[in-house]
């Protein structure tokens, strides 16, 4: 099979984070500090992945800016001639750090936030943040880097769409992500919590869409629809092992990082094999590409060629087998699962929020 | 946005051209997403300096390509506008 060139890496630095969020898509294993790639070893996977073909860097974690290289590892990346994000959540983001960030070629910065309610936004975070967020936006700003804000959508904050659309806006974002929450990890721990209902999330869709057209040529809004009220999946990244990798804190890498829970997998370690071996040879880039690993109804679906089957992490979270379709298909009778799941939602629920110092309980 | 000849088109301020020496090939890249560029495409980006409207740029490609190429460069430039990578000056 002809490889492509993969064109974003991202990496996940750290698993450390002073936040707390429920739906963190972080793995409930988190790596600690000592376990961390050092700035050699991640200096050296930049060079690869631009060798072999990577474009966009996202510096992502966790919470990067707890590790003080983030602004030699944003330098290094540049000098290799990648285009670099850095994922935040603005807690640590001081002007001095931003300033090195600018002179070392970091081009764009997204911070989340949980909410334009900051009451709210401080409960889901489990600290307050919101003071050291908006700081943050406003040096992002005035120093001039791309700037988006991302917030995770889900029950308890979907129907403030509207006004977190003239938050990120009153801000100065270029950019806005408005993203359904996707159950992997934290977040599927804490689904029946997070899920918000199908009312809501037409609601909240028809909100994004006007304002999409009024804040045209100013904020860009993207909305990311909640896969489980949608009839078919949503395409896996343009397909496994093909435009995109992930590294995590600790080296292992991944076509996404949903894959980590793909426990049927082993994931290779930038710290034994080249990047390069491991995008075109490791079993786990390997698993999904192409369509002979598809179960009926996908390997004859035409739709197979627009959503690859959907998403292997979900099939495997919610079947135990990655080769199934993804249960989100309506065409697929495994999609009572959804359908159970979305009623099991509906009512109330309470989050376990993300602790790295606990170790995580599965009931 | 309906881009006409007369409609001056700029790059997005936050998106830079490149030249990718792995594809060997000319690259748009910008917040959260890559356009790997055709040498045509390519062509037209260079051209887009804010200054020049899509007929002139079209006239310097026509020149170029002996041929009329103004509606080409029309399509070509409203598919990136919509996704606000080309803009009105
Ligand atoms: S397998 Fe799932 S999480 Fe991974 S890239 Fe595909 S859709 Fe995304
Ligand atoms: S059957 Fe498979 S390929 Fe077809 S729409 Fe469903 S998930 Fe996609």
């Amino acid at each position: 099979m002809l490889l492509n060139h993969p064109t974003t890496l991202l990496a996940e630095i750290t698993h450390r984070c002073p936040l707390h969020c429920p739906y963190c898509s972080n793995p409930l294993e988190m790596t600690r500090a000592d376990g961390e790639l050092t700035t050699e070893d991640w200096t050296r996977v930049f060079t690869e992945a631009r060798e072999l073909g990577v474009l966009q860097l996202g510096l992502s974690g966790g919470e990067p800016l707890v590790r003080p290289d983030v602004e030699a590892l944003a330098a290094h990346a540049r000098a290799v001639g990648l285009y670099t994000t850095l994922v935040t959540s603005g807690v640590g983001l001081t002007r001095p750090r931003a300033e090195k960030l600018r002179e070392a070629g970091l081009e764009h910065i997204q911070i989340s936030f949980q909410d334009s309610d900051d009451a709210a936004a401080d409960h889901v975070a489990g600290m307050s943040a919101v003071p050291q967020k908006r700081s943050a936006a406003a040096i992002v700003r005035e120093l001039g880097f791309a700037f988006s804000i991302n917030v995770v959508l889900h029950r308890a904050n979907i129907d403030r769409v509207g006004d977190m659309i003239e938050m990120a806006a009153s801000l100065g974002a270029d950019r806005l992500e408005l993203a359904n929450t996707q159950y992997y990890g934290w977040a599927l721990e804490n689904r029946n919590a997070l899920m918000p209902t199908r009312a809501q999330v037409d609601a909240a869709a028809d909100i994004a869409e006007a304002a999409k057209g009024r804040h045209r040529g100013r904020m860009q809004i993207v909305y990311v629809l909640p896969d489980y009220h949608e009839t078919y999946p949503k395409p896996c990244y343009g397909g496994w092992g093909k435009h995109y990798l992930m590294v995590a804190p600790d080296g292992r890498t991944l076509p996404c990082h949903g894959a980590t829970h793909i426990t049927t997998l082993r994931f290779d370690s930038v710290r034994d094999r080249p990047l390069r071996w491991i995008w075109e040879e490791s079993p786990a880039f390997q698993a999904f590409r192409g369509d002979a690993w598809m179960q009926e109804p996908c390997r004859t679906c035409p739709r197979k060629a627009i959503d690859f089957g959907g998403c292997r992490c979900q099939a495997f979270a919610l079947t135990g087998d990655a080769t199934n379709p993804d249960p989100v298909c309506t065409l697929t009778p495994l999609r009572t699962i959804i359908d159970r799941a979305v009623q099991d939602a509906a009512g109330a629920h309470v989050y376990r929020f993300r602790y790295l110092s606990l170790e995580p309980q599965r009931v | 946005m309906t881009l006409t000849a007369t409609s001056v088109p700029v790059l997005w301020r936050l998106a830079r051209l490149e030249f990718d020496p792995v594809r060997k090939q000319r690259v748009l890249l910008y917040p959260e997403g890559v356009v790997l560029l055709n040498d045509t495409g390519a062509a037209i980006l260079d051209l887009c300096d804010g200054r020049r409207s899509i007929g002139d740029v079209a006239t310097i490609l026509g020149e170029r390509y002996h041929r009329e190429v103004v509606d080409d460069v029309i399509e070509y430039l409203s598919r990136l506008a919509d996704q606000e990578l080309i803009r009105v000056a």
